[in-house]
């Protein structure tokens, strides 16, 4: 097995990946924190006469 | 033989980089996206959780970028002629057309859907609107049908403060069009005093500049015109619920230079402005983009003024 250096276009390639997965995790990290603002300021709150209904 | 090995047959020394695709959205465009759908946002009078106002500015924000990166693929032809964006990813042989059609797409899809969720599907559908006026109606159809396409264009580019205003109220109102009519009447003096001093790009490109179909003194005095109704709805604006004292200073300190500046590119001939190199065309230019983004600020400042009895009327 022989050893290469790194190609200048290895280490483009590795940055281009390295942004997506950067993206990927800022996106699941904004859902995650949109969910948590979202459940915190009661827009996912069920209606009272819904949960009413439900028991009925 | 691993995916990761390099040999003749995949090696492409100008293959793209992260930047590159981040390029296709076009920063620039979308910095003003982001300003504009900002203020909309603060500007208007219901209150928005931090976390979903970021939210609703960074889909707003992609979407714009998912319309510049269509823009890219469909324009890639003309752009490839003109000077001023032969160095775009597309004509620079970095990224495929096709590439960036299904970035735009995928990008598009992503911030409509997303921006309904986070705010309110009102929002996300204008948002859809927005992405399709930009591409379709004006770049597909109107850019290269007619010498009216920068105020066409500019259309599109107005959208952004009325998604903002939407995505916090849910509702709409007059005070977003009147940020949209300023945007709207801003562009095309800001465009055409660019034709005039990249004067030969739209005409190799094909491109029905009103500089190509009617000339450069048609065009001088349209600016003038546009200028002069800018001037009467950005200060009027002062008057309503976005103004204030604040912004009217603001607005009328800028339109007399923006005035002045229109006047003295109406009065002057080619050969003038060939002799000093377009200088009062690209001074112009420089104002207008301060003129744009000072309007915007003192509208951002009246309204964060305003819960403390500070801002507006």
């Amino acid at each position: 097995m022989s050893f290469k250096t790194t190609h200048e276009l290895h280490k483009r390639r590795f940055g281009r990946n390295l942004g997506v997965g950067l993206v990927l995790a800022g996106f699941v990290a904004i859902v995650f924190g949109l969910t948590i603002a979202k459940v915190t300021s009661g827009d996912f709150q069920m209606k009272k006469s819904t949960v009413s209904g439900a028991k009925n | 033989m691993s995916d990761a090995s390099i040999n003749a047959s995949t090696l492409r020394e100008d293959e793209a980089g992260f930047g590159d695709y981040f390029a296709l959205l076009k920063p620039r465009v979308m910095s003003l996206v982001v300003f504009t759908a900002l203020v909309g946002l603060v500007a208007a009078p219901v209150p928005v959780n931090p976390m979903v106002g970021f939210c609703a500015i960074l889909f707003i924000a992609i979407g714009g970028g998912a319309s510049g990166a269509l823009n890219m693929w469909w324009d890639a032809d003309i752009d490839r002629v003109m000077r001023r964006t032969r160095g775009r990813p597309i004509p620079a042989g970095k990224i495929e057309p096709g590439e960036a059609m299904v970035l735009g797409l995928a990008l598009s899809g992503l911030a409509v859907v997303m921006l309904g969720l986070a705010t309110n599907p009102f929002a996300g559908l204008f948002l859809a609107f927005t992405i399709f006026f930009y591409v379709v109606i004006y770049t597909m159809w109107l850019k290269r049908a007619t010498p009216q396409n920068i105020v066409i264009g500019g259309a599109a580019g107005a959208f952004p403060p009325v998604i903002g205003w939407i995505a916090a109220t849910g509702d709409m109102a007059i005070e977003p069009w009147l940020m949209f009519a300023l945007t709207f009447m801003w562009t095309p003096p800001h465009f055409w005093a660019l034709a005039l001093f990249m004067r030969s790009d739209y005409d190799d490109a094909g491109v029905p500049m009103l500089t190509v179909t009617h000339g450069r003194r048609v065009t001088r005095t349209h600016i003038l015109v546009y200028t002069g109704l800018l001037a009467v709805l950005a200060v009027g604006a002062g008057f309503s619920d976005i103004g204030g004292p604040i912004y009217l200073v603001v607005s009328v300190v800028l339109n007399a230079l923006f005035l002045r500046g229109a006047w003295r590119i109406s009065r002057r001939d080619e050969d003038a402005s060939e002799s000093d190199n377009f200088a009062v065309e690209r001074s112009f230019f420089r104002l207008s983009l301060l003129y744009l983004f000072l309007h915007f600020g003192a509208i951002l400042i009246e309204a964060v003024l305003k819960p403390f009895g500070l801002g507006g009327w």
